[in-house]
């Protein structure tokens, strides 16, 4: 690639240089940035407002920001939200219709002109989740124009993982902690005696031009090492993990599970895992027309399995329970969505984990629903032995 | 083509919920356009006489004079929505169902025979039909002209009954019970507001009641982690929404029936 740079060693005038650059190009650049104690992802006017020598603690539902000594910007894990708050934002107008004086209706496609974003510091798992919401959004039968547009053209740079988190478990979910693809720059922070330094790659013909034109050191065998070494020590230093079988035939084999009695009880139904999930893509629609009865808007909202009104349909709510809302969770995450979408719905991102207020942890209910079909299966082939009936197949 | 009449009606309550009518400054003049007000004393003492189209009515049951008036309003109504926690859940004034409103009365007032009341404050549907229950203390204007207008269009009104999590997270408020260990009502409160109080660092009061559907027993335990005992969560739980609260904690099992009985036995 003539003129153009595949891979370099960038420092912080190098990420200063990156944000100036990609303003220049007229596009929205977002990134992390401390707000309101936490790590939070909003418009960055420099590279300054990135979270510098910031880190999080984290747990099932519980986050705290801490301060690091070493000054890494890229040391944080997920924050309150996902990059979907951008690509498929939570409310967006539709359509708008006007009844003309003669009665006549004239209905206008009402999208904002979708900005040209750059995502900076995007996480494996999330790089990960942005493709599943692509498949979701643009790759079937129902196409969100307006998530197309946002998405085409946008500029991705990953940050690899070189510091997990407890609620972490991107490994069993096969998305982390290194980016292969999907980016168009993927930067592996590096803090050691030879200096805080950024090992930078180039993923597409874009990246390598942009990467050509900041200001950088040609890549050295030290700092390209220390990077990968750093994010295959992150591999072994996951917070969790899920069950190592079959997710998707755990859950089809669990639908009668006692566990989720279990969970019903803890669950509060509140919605924050599946608003703060990168791949969750639901909406609801809403009609809204103004006092004189001759305009009406429709706008798109985020909306949740766990919502009531979801699943209403002629004489209430189909998933009135808590129980059948948390399965409805579960399993299209860990399974329907496969048969869906030809992928697992979970990127082993945490978030929902640590931002649960009850703190409910969706690798602790699928271990559960493993430990509780594990049992049963016993318990069936004991029954078999004794008997001598044909093997019986687990109830669906 | 003529405009369908708004009445709007108080009964025990603060007069704050009505208010938001007024301040709807914005669409005031294209909501007068739209409907007559017949009859609404705070704004005029122009009054028009039944029956009316649409009827708002604040504020709850407390006397047996409000008891009779709130059947008079039924009955000259076609369309009833109740609005604000008071007409909805028995309001702050409910506070007297947990406790023995003699007492009080020989406690309060000098000549207490002088006093004509309920023994409890219920909402207004305990004692008549209602078409809709516009939660919130107060009450949400946006929310407040929704209904209005979907009166008007002949629709349901679009106001969700999922948790103020919910509004919370859309807004990309920064959780205070996760990351700051507040104590927070949101997991189990009516979204309406806007979720306003977590967005300014405090922890949701559940000024609009339980959402659809409220596991408060599996909250409760979180309330204690963050610092409320047992006598601080009553109190927490205790305030507009009182009877509401108290209802869907005795709903809930085992994990918190003490919240439950606590609630029927501190007199
Ligand atoms: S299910 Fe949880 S861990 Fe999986 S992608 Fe969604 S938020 Fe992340
Ligand atoms: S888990 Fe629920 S909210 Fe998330 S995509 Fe599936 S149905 Fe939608
Ligand atoms: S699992 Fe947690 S975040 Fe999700 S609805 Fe239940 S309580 Fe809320
Ligand atoms: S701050 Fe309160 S309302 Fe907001 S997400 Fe957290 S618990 Fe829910």
């Amino acid at each position: 690639m003539a003129g153009s740079t595949a891979t370099a060693v960038l420092d912080r005038n190098g990420l200063d240089a990156l944000v100036k650059e990609l303003t220049a190009q007229g596009r929205t650049v977002v990134g992390p940035t401390v707000r309101d104690g936490a790590v939070v992802l909003a418009e960055l006017a420099s590279a300054d407002r990135l979270p510098w020598g910031w880190g999080t603690r984290v747990e099932a539902g519980r986050y705290r920001l801490v301060p690091r000594e070493d000054g890494a910007v890229f040391a944080h894990t997920a924050g309150p939200q996902s990059w979907k708050a951008f690509l498929h934002p939570q409310r967006e107008q539709l359509w708008s219709a006007d009844r003309g004086s003669d009665g006549s209706l004239s209905i206008v496609e009402e999208r904002a002109d979708p900005a040209s974003y750059a995502f900076l510091g995007v996480r494996p798992c999330d790089l990960r989740a942005i493709a599943v919401q692509d498949r979701v959004l643009t790759g079937g039968r129902f196409q969100d124009s307006g998530y197309a547009a946002r998405r085409t053209g946008a500029f991705l740079i990953a940050a690899e993982c070189t510091e997990p988190g407890a609620t972490c478990f991107c490994v069993s979910m096969g998305s982390g902690p290194a980016a292969d693809t999907g980016f168009d720059l993927a930067l592996t922070e590096v803090v050691d005696d030879a200096g805080h330094r950024f090992f930078a790659r180039a993923g597409s013909t874009a990246g390598a031009e942009v990467l050509s034109g900041l200001p950088h050191r040609p890549p050295d065998p030290g700092t390209e090492a220390a990077a990968h070494d750093a994010v295959e020590a992150a591999r072994d230093r996951m917070g969790r993990a899920m069950p190592p079988v079959s997710l998707r035939d755990l859950m089809g084999e669990s639908l009668e599970a006692s566990r989720w009695d279990d969970v019903a009880a803890r669950c509060l139904t509140c919605g924050n895992c599946t608003m703060v999930c990168p791949t969750c893509f639901c909406t609801t629609t809403e009609d809204v027309t103004d006092l004189t009865g001759d305009h009406a808007e429709r706008w798109q909202r985020w909306d949740s399995c766990f919502d009531l009104d979801f699943s209403h349909l002629h004489g209430g709510p189909v998933r009135a329970t808590p129980r059948s809302r948390y399965r409805q969770w579960l399993t299209h995450k860990l399974s329907t969505w496969y048969e869906q979408f030809g992928s697992s719905g979970c990127v082993g991102c945490g978030r929902c984990i640590t931002w649960c207020p009850v703190g409910i942890d969706i690798t602790e209910e699928a271990a559960a629903l493993h430990d509780e079909l594990a049992a049963r299966l016993r318990q069936e082939e004991e029954n078999d032995e004794g008997g001598g009936d044909d093997r019986k197949e687990p109830e669906r | 083509m003529e405009r369908p009449t708004l009445a709007v009606f108080k009964l025990a309550s603060c007069d704050g919920c009505q208010l938001t009518l007024l301040d709807c400054e914005d669409e005031l003049l294209a909501l007068a356009g739209r409907i007559e007000i017949a009859h609404f004393l705070e704004a005029s003492s122009a009054v028009t006489s039944g029956p009316y189209d649409l009827a708002l009515v604040e504020g709850s049951v407390t006397t047996p004079a409000d008891a009779e008036r709130v059947r008079e309003i039924r009955a000259q109504s076609r369309f009833l929505v109740t609005i604000g926690a008071c007409a909805t859940a028995g309001g702050i004034q409910a506070l007297r169902n947990f406790a023995d409103v003699e007492e009080f009365t020989r406690t309060v007032y000098a000549r207490p025979d002088y006093i004509d009341t309920l023994a409890t404050s219920t909402p207004v549907a305990a004692h008549v039909a209602v078409d809709f229950e516009l939660r919130g203390c107060p009450i949400d204007r946006g929310q407040l002209l929704e209904v209005i207008t979907a009166f008007l269009a002949g629709r349901k009104p679009d106001v969700p009954n999922h948790s103020v999590c919910f509004a919370c997270k859309r807004r990309g408020t920064v959780c205070v019970t996760v990351a700051h260990g507040t104590p927070c009502l949101g997991p189990v409160t009516h979204a309406g507001c806007g979720a306003i109080c977590p967005a300014y660092g405090r922890g949701c009061y559940g000024c609009f009641g339980p959402s659809g559907s409220a596991n408060l027993p599996a909250l409760i335990p979180l309330l204690h982690r963050d610092g409320l005992d047992d006598r601080a969560t009553e109190r927490f739980l205790r305030t507009f929404n009182a009877t509401a609260f108290a209802e869907t904690a005795s709903a809930g099992t085992a994990a918190t029936q003490t919240a439950a009985t606590r609630t029927g036995e501190e007199t």
